[in-house]
């Protein structure tokens, strides 16, 4: 029997751990996902979030803990499991030989989707994918963004009730990032899923319901974007002055606050820094030249956390490795 | 458990890309006229055969052979560039057993491996040959058994790795070694022992032995089928099961 509690939670992980021969990847890690949320998986390169992933798709087996998704064990129970995700793996899984329409048919009937139903999901796949009218060309003449898109849309058709996102912006231009997340934060209202996903990009996490910060296999905090930022202590404000050492202490006698000189600038942290500002203003006696001020990100947490910043990867995706492979494979392999 | 809605998405993707590249087509029915007309037209000069087939009809069932053995090679690998571009993954979070997977893999080299056998089974008229309506039959059926079989063997070697780097290692240390040791150029029975030992450990030399059966039922004497027609069909039976077997548990052995 299905307990009255697990019926709100969609992914439950207790104790997980994952070794790679000496290699630790996953080192005993817990946390549960409600249903119809998008929770963020957030870490550095190497921390562990695509061997969690593997673990909970199935494609590995934990060396200790366990992993349930929707009410099923991830270890035992793979074929359940299977039915009840989708994903989008961190590396395109597309077949680029194939059209759009093609990719989608053919995961139509692997997971079976009824014969009534099939040609209509794929349909709805497509315009929800916004390729509607590439639908006949081949994917290897698609842009990044195009074929994430078709990847999401693909990972929907047999109506999964979790989807991963593994990493789903890595390589994207920008624009093509921007206009990813606004399609996928659409998603558990549109198709009632809930959402996994990782990145190491810190601004992108900030459209989870909840966030788990990984470092090397450990969760080290978790909560809302808002809690987690409540742990660097609110805002920080840079001014600019005409005489920076007398603003700086003014502002320690009347304010009581700390702020210390750095650069040119006096910078001074507050839990407020909007209704702080006109004060500042107001108080000081040094004319102010310039005010900045600057919201707490995610990478200031980690940044607190761990005492370091999250490196960004470059864009030089594996896809283009592998098409220099594949061109090469092309020029030898016909002898 | 094998899932049908598995094997037949399987088997149409290739068949799809299969009809799409048409370059591949060209290069792998080239390969076998090759033979047949260059190396063969030019022995049979070379070699007297006295009463019975001359040396380019000898060869045709080893020709047919080394089309299947060819395409369903190829078809198998390319498992290693699915896993190379990614592609595999899609397959195998799917909720679908590993034994569908390598049953489906398997199919596909049997369909593409006999519709190019087919094709060169055309060209028997200009090698002198004469076949009916029924032997047609028979060999295409040898030629489906034949091509699962490698087309499984492949698979199992495909298994084994995980990179391109590997497909010339495949194609110069097992693919052209069992083709020349397939009795598909001379007979079993005129080569030296050692050699006739590998021969007789080969899969495709009993594909080949049958398709001589049927394209020369009546043949006795030194270039005749080396073995029963009985035992040609068992061993290629039996190596398709052992070889699907063990590939569906390589396969597992990766999950
Ligand atoms: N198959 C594997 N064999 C050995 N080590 C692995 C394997 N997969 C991942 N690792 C190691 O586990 C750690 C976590 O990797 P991964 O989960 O891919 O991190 P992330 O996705 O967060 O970048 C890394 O140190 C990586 O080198
Ligand atoms: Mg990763």
């Amino acid at each position: 029997m299905i307990s009255g509690k697990l019926l709100h939670i969609m992914i439950r992980v207790e104790n997980l751990v994952k070794r790679f021969g000496p290699v630790t990847a996953v080192d005993g890690i817990s946390f549960a996902v409600a249903p119809k949320t998008i929770f963020g998986f957030l870490g550095p390169n190497g921390a562990g979030k695509t061997t969690t992933i593997s673990i909970l798709c199935t494609l590995l087996a934990p060396t200790s803990g366990e992993a349930f998704i929707n009410g099923h064990d991830c270890a035992a129970e793979s074929a359940a499991v299977r039915r009840s995700i989708g994903i989008v793996f961190q590396d395109s899984s597309l077949d680029k030989d194939l059209t759009a329409r093609e990719n989608l048919l053919f995961h139509a009937y692997l997971y079976r989707v009824d014969a009534s139903e099939r040609n209509r999901r794929v349909e709805d796949a497509l315009k929800f994918a916004d390729l509607h009218e590439r639908a006949d060309d081949l994917v290897k003449r698609f842009s990044g963004g195009m074929k994430r898109r078709l990847e999401v849309a693909r990972g929907l058709i047999h109506r999964p009730k979790v989807l991963f996102l593994d990493e789903p912006t890595l390589g994207l231009d920008p624009q093509s990032r921007s206009n990813l997340w606004e399609f996928i934060t659409r998603l558990p209202k549109e198709h009632d899923v809930t959402i996994f996903m990782t990145t190491h990009y810190m601004e992108e996490a900030e459209v989870c319901s909840r966030i788990a910060i990984i470092d090397k296999g450990r969760i080290i905090a978790s909560g809302t974007p808002g809690e987690l930022k409540k742990i660097v202590g609110g805002d920080v404000i840079y001014l600019r002055t005409e005489d920076n050492k007398k603003a700086a202490e003014e502002i320690r006698r009347l304010f009581q606050i700390e702020a210390a000189e750095k650069e040119g600038e006096i910078f001074l942290s507050v839990p407020r820094g909007d209704s702080v500002i006109p004060e500042l203003i107001r108080e000081i006696g040094e004319r102010v030249l310039s005010v900045r001020m600057q919201r707490p990100t995610l990478n200031d947490v980690f940044l607190k956390l761990t005492g370091k910043e999250i490196r960004e990867e470059t864009a030089a995706s594996g896809d283009d490795i592998k098409e220099a492979v594949r061109s090469y494979r092309r020029r030898h392999d016909r002898g | 458990m094998i899932e049908a809605n598995a094997v037949y998405v399987i088997v149409a993707r290739e068949f799809k890309k299969f009809v799409r590249e048409r370059s591949r087509l060209v290069s792998t029915i080239a390969r076998p006229l090759v033979w047949l007309f260059l190396v063969g037209g030019g022995m049979s000069r070379l070699v007297p055969t006295g009463t019975g087939p001359s040396y380019i009809q000898f060869i045709f069932p080893g020709i047919l052979g080394m089309t299947i053995l060819f395409s369903s090679i190829f078809s198998s690998i390319s498992i290693i560039w699915d896993k190379e571009f990614g592609f595999m993954k899609e397959i195998l979070v799917a909720p679908i057993s590993r034994f569908s997977v390598v049953v489906g893999k398997a199919t596909s080299g049997m369909v593409l491996s006999t519709i190019q056998a087919v094709i060169i089974l055309a060209f028997f008229p200009l090698v002198g040959l004469k076949i009916g309506v029924f032997q047609a039959l028979g060999i295409v059926f040898v030629c489906m058994v034949l091509s699962f079989a490698i087309a499984a063997f492949g698979i199992l070697l495909a298994s084994f790795y995980e990179s391109y780097e590997s497909f010339s290692v495949i194609m110069n240390f097992i693919v052209m070694p069992m083709f020349f040791l397939s009795g598909a150029m001379y007979p079993v029975k005129m080569m030296p022992a050692l050699l006739r030992v590998f021969t007789k450990l080969n899969p495709l030399t009993y594909g080949i032995d049958a398709l001589k059966h049927l394209i020369f039922p009546n043949e006795t004497g030194a270039l005749s089928a080396d073995f029963s027609l009985f035992v040609d069909i068992g061993v290629i039976l039996a190596a398709s099961i052992v070889f699907v077997a063990l590939a569906g548990k390589a396969f597992e052995r990766k999950g």
